[in-house]
């Protein structure tokens, strides 16, 4: 049978969480609960300076300090510890530097890790850790990028300072450049963030007989074992990863990192659970920190506006080494330049540059964002440019609804969507007429207070993804994941993905898609995730891929499980399988639904396997592995309305609209609130954060109290309203929704700034848009 | 996220505690915490033993003594914003008070932590300056008397001597005619002031008769803007007129230059803010 | 040093080293591990616990300072096994995706609350200026925060 005959009943439903329940009472496991006979606690100490040759390490001191068991320096780990993995080796002459876990003879960071001490408890540790002497001779930082690539630079690696240089072109970029009547180049920066999943990392590691269990606040259980398998050589069966309640990723927790590692080798030499759990300071410098890239673009367009060529260069900010995606994040943007609109020509270099900084890696929308706030701020210059109204420019380029599906200038067939309907119910919600007009008063007023608004109509390309693709992008895994059903005797139901939730809310989410596909009562389901020996296969959690594919995964397990009911409840009903239709979770009788078998009577019937047809095994559970043929498109339309204090440079957000496309909903209240988390990190881009560097290389924002995260005082109510175009590419016609909110909002606050301060001459504030920033590109009256 | 070991020891008196203090150089006094344990956990301070006010009830009375108040060391953030006393005779504080950091954090931060720990990115040092309060110091030889300007030395630096604790603030009643405001500018709601401008002015019919400016962030210590407040006197009450006067909020300033503002901006941002502040002081904005 | 102190209605007598943060009592001598750390600079408000009934950030007290108190955790919130109208309203609002945030915002929210049982929805945010949250863009919380306060019924917290 097909999903068609599935009623939906549960799919659609703002259902309230199950994962609640432990959270908002304190139930919670995180990997920091975690207590087991004999745990010890490790501390790293951390290299305070960028480039430095380490002459000697004594860790003598630290060993003898009162509680400690052990203490460690990279020598002890030289002949086991492996490199960490880069698993994205995205050209053939790709330079991917050696990343010993724990520094043995040169530190490039601050924040490597270069010695540890095991003690029995974490004050202990943290004492000893200041005993470690270690010795150093200072080398030059590497901090700029431009400057790291001439010759002379001091060196990150041996080999040099550049990783690669990754192109994609399409179409006759010189003829669409050559006589365009505009031409518009700009030089944008992506400033370098920092994560800052609430839970700071932690990881406890246990091994009996050599057999190991992992817990670590990871986002990729299943990666993470494999990766775990082949550095450390501990066989893969012997090897379990657990995921338990994980607060929180955005990309920094899709890693294989030193701490793992390094925590699983401990707890070999030493034949002793133990656990490290990370200081936010620790984790500013040491976590993987996202986007950093110097992006040229240059469009071609008409006299009108129609656009003929789009020629992106980027940089792109490695840090000091490849970590396991490093490589890719800029790369998936190369997709995305484009955006939603047609072109002839398209041109997309990129080249990653190692400096003396933390590890770049996927932050939420990774290199989708840094595209989308490009192609935006640009569409909104062009606007300005020609004196056209910036939708209307967009509206001119978009790919019209009706000619979808739609292959794109990158090569990209995108399969569904609605430009036009999504940016009428934004202009309507947002008032946008008005505001243009108010806009207009103000300027001629020569307000103190002027009134901006901004625009992004963005798309993004979900679900990943499509294993062949990933392998022509020269990817180490495929795109696939994972679902099981189990029918228990009782007639509930265990679903297992293999995909893992870190506040998702997936438990809820693939409850609604099984009870409707089961016919079963949503609170009937239990969901399972995040320990590879209960959910064996999966790929884990990250770039809105989850529903897409995981989900796609569950429905099509779920209709095995039909399937195999099919047969047994025929074989019950002593009538032929053919003869049977499902309907609300029951198999019956054609033309005498009287008769039939509701899924629960067949779960006992095939437990107790009493009487069932020859040949047919006493089980209805099934699983199944779904590999997408194609990516997601959602898209959308954001619009925003700053106020700006041109005496202070401070701005005030005064209304924000979010219309997104996100195909199916399957829980609106979830939807929502991705949109809304997705929405404050993106505006959190575009006013408040960054990861900033001394002249020495040393972070200047190790804390929350430097780095600025925006609190519920600093933030709008948002208003969020969506427009429904199925993805035709899976059946549950969903697209994703994790990164939208992100990916969409920045460009529209920062166009709305500039949209306001356009009558000073300013084209452009570099992000953050702090109001010393805004303040200065006024006084300067021009782009910055 | 774990401070170094030290020893504890809550007295409960005041003699106890300078006693306590003055025994050991490395001892540190200790209120609410709130300056002190971000400090310890990042091991940027090492005392030996700390001393705990916190047995010591006398440090937390607001008293009406005529035509001041008193107000005792321990008083929280909190109870500064809530104290009727304080509200009706002190609005400044209570206002400034209430835009410390967090309510968690004002829950257990104190006027006397807050002044001794000398921030200049900290908001009541410019408010007491701009009070024209009186700091009471006590110490093994007894007990002294400081204003704000030989109060706050450098930068975390106070002129308290080995052995001394800052037991209450002494503020001056602002009588009718007065208005004020404490102006805060800070990039997101909970973070430190950028400037911070704390501003007390007494209407007299249709002019400024006179007002104290306060400046947060605006250098090493508090800063009293002195030409702003003698270019203020007898000025008409109108914002132009405040402005004007404003535009030398920055002299004799040495504002920081750091990862959260340039000291050129700091400078404007000083004019800008004291204008405003001023305009609502005045009453007139 | 010796300290007396009642968590969630427990009272527990115990010996600690004055430098002990709370926060690492309640975690690791009292078992309370229902409030998280999320930072080491008073930023995040994760940690955030009554104190004699106000709100505080149990990583900014030393233990030895909450000697003779009264502290109420997320854990001891629901009584009777009845969830706080802030837990109900969380929960019906969506206010929490990790939930890594949550025992502190509600913590944060239940003395907002006890202040000020009808806030205003820009007395809630700034009431929750001490207490960041990564994943909800806020909104959801401030809307829970109202809902328990509209629902009319008590708020106030007893430990």
């Amino acid at each position: 049978m097909t999903a068609e005959t599935v009623t939906p009943r549960e799919v659609g439903k703002a259902r309230t969480r199950k994962e609640d329940a432990r959270l908002i009472t304190g139930q919670t496991n995180w990997t920091d609960n975690i207590t087991l006979p004999g745990l010890a606690h490790v501390a790293f100490l951390r290299s305070p300076s960028a480039h430095a040759r380490i002459l000697s390490v004594n860790v003598d001191e630290a060993r003898n300090a009162p509680g400690v068991y052990a203490a460690y320096s990279g020598a002890d780990f030289a002949a086991e510890q492996g490199s960490l993995p880069c698993a994205w080796p995205v050209t053939e002459d790709i330079v991917i530097p050696e990343h010993p876990p724990m520094a043995t003879d040169t530190v490039r960071y601050g924040g490597e890790i270069v010695a540890a001490v095991v003690a029995r408890d974490r004050y202990a540790a943290a004492d000893a850790l200041e005993l470690i002497d270690i010795e150093y001779e200072s080398l030059e930082p590497v901090l700029d990028m431009e400057a790291a690539l001439r010759p002379g630079s001091p060196k990150v690696h041996e080999a040099g300072n550049k990783s690669f240089t990754w192109t994609f072109a399409n179409g006759d970029l010189a003829a669409a450049f050559e006589n365009a009547p505009v031409v518009l180049e700009r030089t944008y920066r992506q400033q370098r963030l920092i994560p800052s999943a609430m839970e700071p990392r932690a990881v406890v590691a246990a091994g009996v007989g050599g057999e190991y269990t992992l817990w670590s606040a990871t986002q990729i259980p299943h990666v993470l074992r494999v990766m775990l398998a082949l550095v450390t050589g501990i066989p893969e069966q012997n090897l379990r990863v657990i995921a338990p309640d994980v607060g929180g990723g955005f990309g920094s927790k899709l890693q294989v990192t030193a701490e793992e590692v390094l925590s699983l080798l401990i707890t070999r030499k030493l034949g002793r659970p133990v656990k490290w759990t990370e200081s936010r300071s620790e984790g500013n410098v040491a976590v993987h920190h996202g986007r950093d890239q110097i992006q040229r673009i240059r469009v071609a367009a008409e006299a009108d506006g129609t656009l003929r060529g789009l020629d992106v260069d980027l940089l792109a900010d490695m840090g000091a080494y490849l970590m396991l995606v490093t490589p890719g994040v800029p790369l998936l943007g190369a997709f995305m330049f484009n955006a939603i609109y047609k072109m002839s020509a398209y041109r997309f270099n990129c080249t990653g540059v190692f400096t003396t900084k933390t590890p770049t890696d996927a932050y939420r929308g990774a290199g989708r964002p840094e595209a989308t706030y490009a192609i935006e701020h640009i569409m909104d210059d062009l606007a300005a440019h020609l004196g056209v109204d910036p939708l209307e420019v967009r509206e001119r380029n978009w790919i019209k609804h009706e000619e979808f599906p739609y292959t794109t200038i990158a090569g990209l067939t995108y399969d569904s969507g609605n430009y036009e309907a999504a940016t009428a119910l934004a202009r309507s919600l947002f008032h946008y007429d008005d505001l243009r007009k108010e806009s207009a008063e103000r300027a001629a007023g020569a307000a103190k207070v002027r009134l901006g608004v901004g625009v992004s109509t963005y798309t993004e390309m979900c679900g990943l993804a499509p294993s062949r693709v990933l392998g022509s992008l020269s990817y180490g895994a495929g795109g696939w994941e994972s679902a099981s059903v189990r029918m228990l005797p009782t007639g509930k139901v265990e679903v297992v993905t293999g995909s893992s939730s870190h506040g998702q809310g997936h438990e809820t989410s693939w409850s609604q898609i099984a009870a409707d596909q089961l016919g079963v009562p949503f609170e009937d389901i239990r969901v399972l995730h995040g320990d590879t020996q209960v959910s064996p296969k999966g790929m884990d959690t990250y770039g809105s891929r989850s529903l897409t594919v995981g989900g796609t995964a569950l429905v099509l397990a779920c209709g095995k499980v039909r399937e195999k009911a099919r047969i047994i409840a025929a074989g019950l009903l002593e009538v032929a399988p053919e003869d049977l239709e499902w309907n609300s979770g029951r198999w019956s009788v054609r033309g005498d639904p009287d008769q039939g078998k509701a899924i629960a009577e067949i779960a006992l019937a095939t437990f107790a396997a009493h009487n069932l047809p020859d040949g047919v095994e006493p089980s209805l559970d099934s699983d199944a592995t779904y590999d997408p043929d194609n990516f997601s498109f959602p898209h959308g339309t954001h619009l925003c309305a700053v106020e700006v204090d041109t005496e202070t440079g401070a701005v005030k957000i005064r209304s924000y609209v979010a219309v997104d496309d996100i195909g199916h909903v399957i829980n609106p209240l979830i939807v929502d609130g991705q949109i809304h988390g997705g929405l404050a990190q993106g505006i959190a881009q575009a006013l408040y954060e960054e990861a900033a560097y001394d002249s020495s290389g040393n972070l200047i924002t190790a804390s929350l109290a430097d780095y600025l995260i925006p609190s519920a005082a600093d933030l709008p109510s948002f208003t969020t309203a969506r427009t429904e175009t199925p993805s035709t590419g899976n059946p549950l016609g969903v697209k994703g929704v994790g990164e939208a909110g992100t990916i969409a909002s920045t460009p529209a606050v920062v166009n709305a700034i500039i949209d306001a301060l356009r009558p000073f001459g300013v084209t452009d504030v570099s992000m953050p848009c702090t109001p010393e920033r805004v303040w200065r590109a006024i006084q300067e009256g021009g782009a910055r | 996220m774990i401070p170094a070991k030290f020893d504890y020891v809550r007295p409960a008196s005041l003699d106890e505690a300078v006693r306590a203090l003055a025994s050991d150089d490395d001892a540190k006094v200790i209120a609410g915490g709130q300056s002190l344990l971000p400090l310890l956990r990042l091991r940027f301070a090492y005392p030996s033993v700390l001393v705990d006010v916190g047995a010591i009830e006398s440090l937390r009375d607001v008293r009406d003594n005529g035509s001041f108040l008193e107000i005792g060391a321990r008083v929280t953030h909190y109870d500064l914003t809530r104290n009727p006393l304080i509200r009706q005779h002190a609005g400044l504080l209570a206002q400034a008070a209430g835009t410390i950091a967090d309510p968690a954090v004002r829950h257990r931060g104190t006027i006397g932590g807050a002044l001794s720990h000398a921030d200049p990115a900290g908001d009541l040092p410019a408010v007491v300056t701009a009070l024209d309060a009186t700091l009471v110091v006590t110490g093994p030889s007894g007990t002294r008397e400081v204003k704000p300007g030989d109060f706050f030395s450098d930068f975390l630096t106070t002129t308290l001597e080995a052995g001394e604790i800052l037991t209450m603030v002494r503020v001056p009643k602002l009588g009718p005619g007065w208005g004020y405001r404490y102006e805060k500018f800070h990039p997101t709601a909970q973070a430190w002031a950028i400037v911070g401008v704390a501003a007390v002015a007494r209407r007299d019919d249709g002019h400024v008769a006179e007002a104290r400016v306060g400046l947060t962030n605006m250098g090493a210590v508090p800063v009293r803007a002195v030409a702003v407040e003698s270019a203020v006197a007898g000025s008409a009450a109108s914002v132009s007129a405040l402005t004007e006067a404003a535009a030398h909020a920055d002299d004799d300033t040495n504002p920081p230059d750091d990862l959260r503002a340039a000291a050129d901006y700091r400078r404007h941002l000083a004019r800008v803010l004291t204008g405003r502040a001023l305009a609502a002081a005045a009453g007139v904005s | 040093m010796r300290i007396t102190v009642n968590i969630d209605g427990v009272r527990y007598d115990d010996d600690v080293e004055p430098r002990l943060l709370l926060v690492h009592y309640l975690r690791e001598y009292a078992g309370r591990t229902g409030t998280p750390i999320g930072c080491d600079t008073s930023n995040c408000g994760a940690c955030t616990v009554l104190l004699n009934g106000k709100s505080v950030k149990s990583c900014s007290i030393l233990t030895v300072q909450a000697d003779g108190a009264e502290v109420t955790t997320i854990q001891g919130l629901a009584a009777n096994g009845e969830l706080h109208p802030l837990q109900r309203a969380f929960h019906e609002e969506h206010a929490l995706q990790c939930g890594y945030c949550t025992p502190g915002m509600i913590m944060a929210a239940a003395d907002l609350l006890s202040e000020n049982p009808h806030p205003t929805e820009e007395e809630v945010r700034d009431g929750l200026e001490g207490n960041l949250c990564r994943c909800t863009g806020y909104q959801n919380i401030v809307h829970a925060v109202l809902k328990a306060a509209h629902a009319g019924e008590t708020t106030e917290v007893t430990a």
